[in-house]
């Protein structure tokens, strides 16, 4: 496994935007914890970045989960130590260990857990009467209409449908003023729909409020959409923890070698074509075409773009029917999930991209690292 | 039918055949004060007769009840007079078969050596928080004791000293426990050889209390059972009355 | 026409104050008891909850004669009530509470016992990341999750220690006002022959019993039929 150093150096060498953010000060939350179970252990060493969404990725059985109780108290953990923003929560060797109901953190289930026994009213005051009134920093409203639950405040619980009760999990969580909001796959008890109808509210706060989240998932759309920062975990290790961008666009992560391998590009609305129903998503280093979109200029958009939908041509091919282009410079080449294919990643002109061609195209274009190339965009898959 | 089962069957008839003729059950219930002297007279009946007696021990009144309703009972005795009498005048007994078989003598017992004085006269004294007795309204022996206080003038004083147990044997069971400090029991209780095995006692005088006849019946169901005859002419024989006296009652 | 006179008035009284108060103390003393043996992973849950439930299996007279032993003045609660200057608890109302206290234990504890485990972890997890704590939580989500689990215990020990017979005729003493009971009184009355007056109590007690299992088993359909 390659370490950590190596792969900060490894990602300097060309892509330059990388994100990580710096833990400058004491800003951001510090997680070393070492739990052991019959048959399944974990060991982590997180330094996470003191705001926006951190995304704890990997498959079931990976540790995401425990390492998110543990974070919150729930788990007791053999070694533990936890920072967040400059309060310690946890040092077992100086034997501290700050309760879960003394810990500003939300926490928000995979099922709702809404207390059957209470209205939705009473169910958002719980966490919020028990906060301070001076510390509170999430109004009632705000929380209210963030998730749009204004008119489920009388009903009972058993009287709403999985994502109405997610959505008061959530406002119930972020009504404690947390300094940390605590997600565990919040969105894997519901259907495809009800997914729908929570991620718009899920981004709405990741953009809205200062809480910086630790969100439990193992879908690589939901990653790719709301994350800032992602820790990859397999079998109770960390294998890469980084920024969303540069974490996605690296080839020697199991991630690069399934169906979805592909980078995420953050982009921003810069023109609207009315003649040919168009839209210019502009980002660093280039911008692309898309079908128009109904946002507004200036608005912040993020897409993806999957490996097996780029191809690399040695000159800017104006006879094709592929509208994005993109210069990009090779950055390396590996062997791919198959021996028939390699991948590539690119930078363009500071945003990564990843290409699958075959290894014979490969070959007969001499795709080497340093060659500057033009990379043939056919799809992007827009987020949101 | 196989041979080994047909055999068994046969060995069962003749078992049961010569049963008949040389000896029979009889079904008995004994009042529970007179369980220790009938477990002996029970097993001296059988070695001498060949009959034998299949005792259930209980307070007399829960006997009554169950004979009124049918229980298999072919010889009762009864801790007391009447419930036999009154049995008798309802006809369910054998008429002429009924006779005292033994008179209960009432003992002031205490588990502590040397608490009861020879005459009794701890009973007058403060120094004990329970008296122990049986209850007098069911049970002969606990009427006896209210009648001893009566006669010695003390029923006020004992007031709510007075703790009651349903029969004789927990009346027993309280002073013997130690709960209660000192009781009245039945002599047969404590009586054991010709002298109060354990603790302390005042044999309390005949003429304080009405003499506690326990008198035994033939019921009506055993009529044509010789056991049952036996086991009444056993009764009065010398053998089990020298039983029954080194159990501390009178005859 | 006969009906109840002044002693199966007062035994109808002390046996209903002796069920009051045995209940209440029991759901006090339960409770934890209850609460331990539902959330506790240690060796002894096994060894302690079978020593709840004895009474269930147990004759009456078996702990009826062990708790005579125990309290009386040479057993050990009797020496420890007897430093304490308390006396010995035989003979007593205070002595049939405890001994109700015991007998009847298994009934308050494990509806109890089954309510919190019904509840599980989760309800606690999230009270306490919504800022309770351990006492907050048993109070503000544990007791309003648990209730239809309070009502059975209430009622099911309230009845089976008015239903108590051998372990108060074991360490009673009979003693009007004090320690006679009903289902003492009903005895006394087959024993003395007197029919009447133990039809009419025995009839007040399978009524008695009748209506609060009718109550029990109403709450609870109506409990199943709105969750």
């Amino acid at each position: 496994m390659i370490g950590e150093a190596e792969i900060l150096v490894a990602m300097s060498e060309c892509a330059g935007e990388e994100r990580l953010v710096a833990t400058e000060g004491r800003v951001g939350i510090h997680a070393r914890f070492r739990v052991g179970y019959p048959g399944f252990a974990l060991d982590v060493d997180l330094r996470l970045p003191g705001r926006g969404v951190t995304a704890l990725f990997g498959h079931s059985g990976s540790g995401k989960t425990t390492c998110l109780r543990c974070v919150a108290g729930l788990e007791s953990a053999d070694m533990g130590v936890l920072e967040v923003n400059g309060e310690l929560w946890q040092d077992s060797a100086r034997g501290v260990f700050v309760p879960t109901h003394r810990r500003s953190l939300g926490y928000v289930f995979q099922e709702a857990s809404l207390f059957p026994h209470l209205s939705v009213r009473r169910n958002l005051e719980f966490g919020m009467k028990r906060v301070a009134a001076a510390t509170r920093r999430v109004a009632w409203d705000q929380a209210v209409d963030l998730l749009g639950i204004e008119s489920l405040l009388d009903r009972m619980p058993e009287r709403l449908s999985g994502g109405e009760r997610q959505r008061v999990g959530i406002a119930r969580a972020l009504l404690t003023s947390p300094r940390l909001l605590l997600m565990d796959e919040p969105l894997a008890a519901l259907d495809l729909k009800r997914k729908h109808e929570i991620l718009p509210y899920l981004e709405r706060l990741h953009d809205e409020l200062e809480i910086p989240v630790l969100y439990v998932s193992h879908s690589p759309d939901e990653v790719a959409r709301l994350a800032d920062h992602v820790v990859l975990l397999d079998q109770g290790r960390v294998v890469a923890q980084g920024g969303l961008v540069a974490t996605l666009a690296r080839l020697d992560l199991p991630t690069a070698f399934t169906e979805d391998a592909g980078v995420v590009v953050e982009s921003v609305i810069a023109e609207h074509d009315e003649h040919y129903h168009l839209s210019r998503l502009d980002f660093p280093g280039g911008n692309v075409l898309v079908a128009r979109r109904p946002e507004a200029i200036g608005h912040r958009l993020r897409f993806r773009v999957h490996a097996r939908d780029v191809s690399l041509a040695e000159s800017r091919n104006e006879n094709s029917s592929i509208t994005n282009l993109l210069p990009a410079v090779v950055c390396e080449v590996v062997t791919a999930d198959t021996p028939a294919h390699v991948l590539v990643r690119l930078d363009a002109g500071g945003t990564p991209l990843i290409a699958r061609i075959t290894r014979r195209s490969c070959d007969q274009l001499g795709i080497v690292a340093g060659r500057q190339m033009w990379a043939q965009i056919k799809a992007v898959a827009l987020l949101g | 039918m196989n041979a080994p089962v047909s055999g068994l069957l046969l060995a069962l008839g003749l078992g049961v055949f010569a049963l008949g003729v040389r000896a029979a059950e009889v079904q008995v219930a004994v009042a529970a004060n007179f369980t220790a002297p009938m477990q002996r007279i029970a097993a001296d009946f059988e070695k001498d007769t060949g009959h034998k007696a299949m005792v259930a021990f209980g307070a007399t009144g829960k006997l009554y009840a169950q004979i009124k309703n049918g229980a298999p009972f072919e010889v009762f005795l009864a801790a007391d007079n009447t419930t036999p009498a009154r049995l008798e005048s309802e006809g369910d007994t054998v008429k002429g078969t009924r006779f005292t078989y033994a008179v209960g003598k009432l003992v002031l017992w205490s588990a502590k050596e040397g608490y009861v004085d020879p005459k009794g006269d701890v009973l007058k004294s403060a120094a004990y928080q329970h008296l122990s007795l049986a209850n007098p309204k069911t049970a002969p022996y606990g009427a006896a004791a209210m009648a001893v206080l009566a006669k010695l003038g003390l029923s006020e004083t004992v007031g709510d000293r007075m703790v009651q147990g349903e029969n004789i044997t927990q009346a027993y069971q309280f002073v013997a426990t130690g709960n209660a400090e000192l009781g009245f029991v039945a002599l047969s209780q404590v009586f054991k050889d010709g002298k109060v095995s354990a603790g302390s006692a005042w044999i309390v005088p005949a003429d304080l209390y009405d003499p506690i006849r326990q008198d035994a019946v033939i019921m009506t169901r055993g009529i044509d059972n010789p056991a049952a005859k036996a086991l009444v002419d056993y009764l009065k024989g010398p053998k089990a009355a020298s039983v029954i006296k080194s159990y501390g009652y009178d005859l | 026409m006969l009906s109840l006179d002044s002693i199966d008035l007062a035994a109808i009284g002390l046996t209903l104050k002796l069920a009051t108060v045995t209940t209440v103390l029991l759901l006090a003393i339960g409770t934890p008891i209850a609460w331990w043996l539902a959330r506790t992973r240690s060796r002894l849950k096994g060894p302690i909850g079978a020593v709840v439930a004895l009474p269930l299996v147990l004759p009456p007279t078996v702990l009826g004669f062990y708790l005579l032993v125990a309290m009386g003045p040479n057993g050990f609660v009797g020496q420890l009530t007897q430093s304490l200057g308390l006396g010995t608890l035989p003979f007593t109302f205070a002595g049939l509470v405890v001994a109700s206290v015991f007998y009847s234990m298994p009934f308050v504890v494990q509806p109890l016992q089954n309510a919190f485990e019904a509840i599980g972890e989760r309800p606690l997890e999230v009270a306490a990341t919504l800022r309770a704590g351990p006492w907050d939580t048993f109070f503000s989500v544990v007791l309003p999750l648990s209730k239809p689990g309070f009502v059975t215990a209430g009622i099911l020990g309230f009845a089976h220690t008015v239903g108590e017979f051998g372990v108060v005729l074991m360490i009673g003493g009979n003693i009007p006002e004090k320690t006679r009971v009903v289902s003492v009184q009903i005895y006394d009355h087959v024993e003395a022959m007197e029919y009447a007056q133990a039809h009419w109590l025995a009839g007040g007690m399978l009524v008695f019993s009748f209506l609060v299992l009718l109550a029990l088993y109403t709450s609870r359909l109506k409990h199943n039929w709105r969750g």
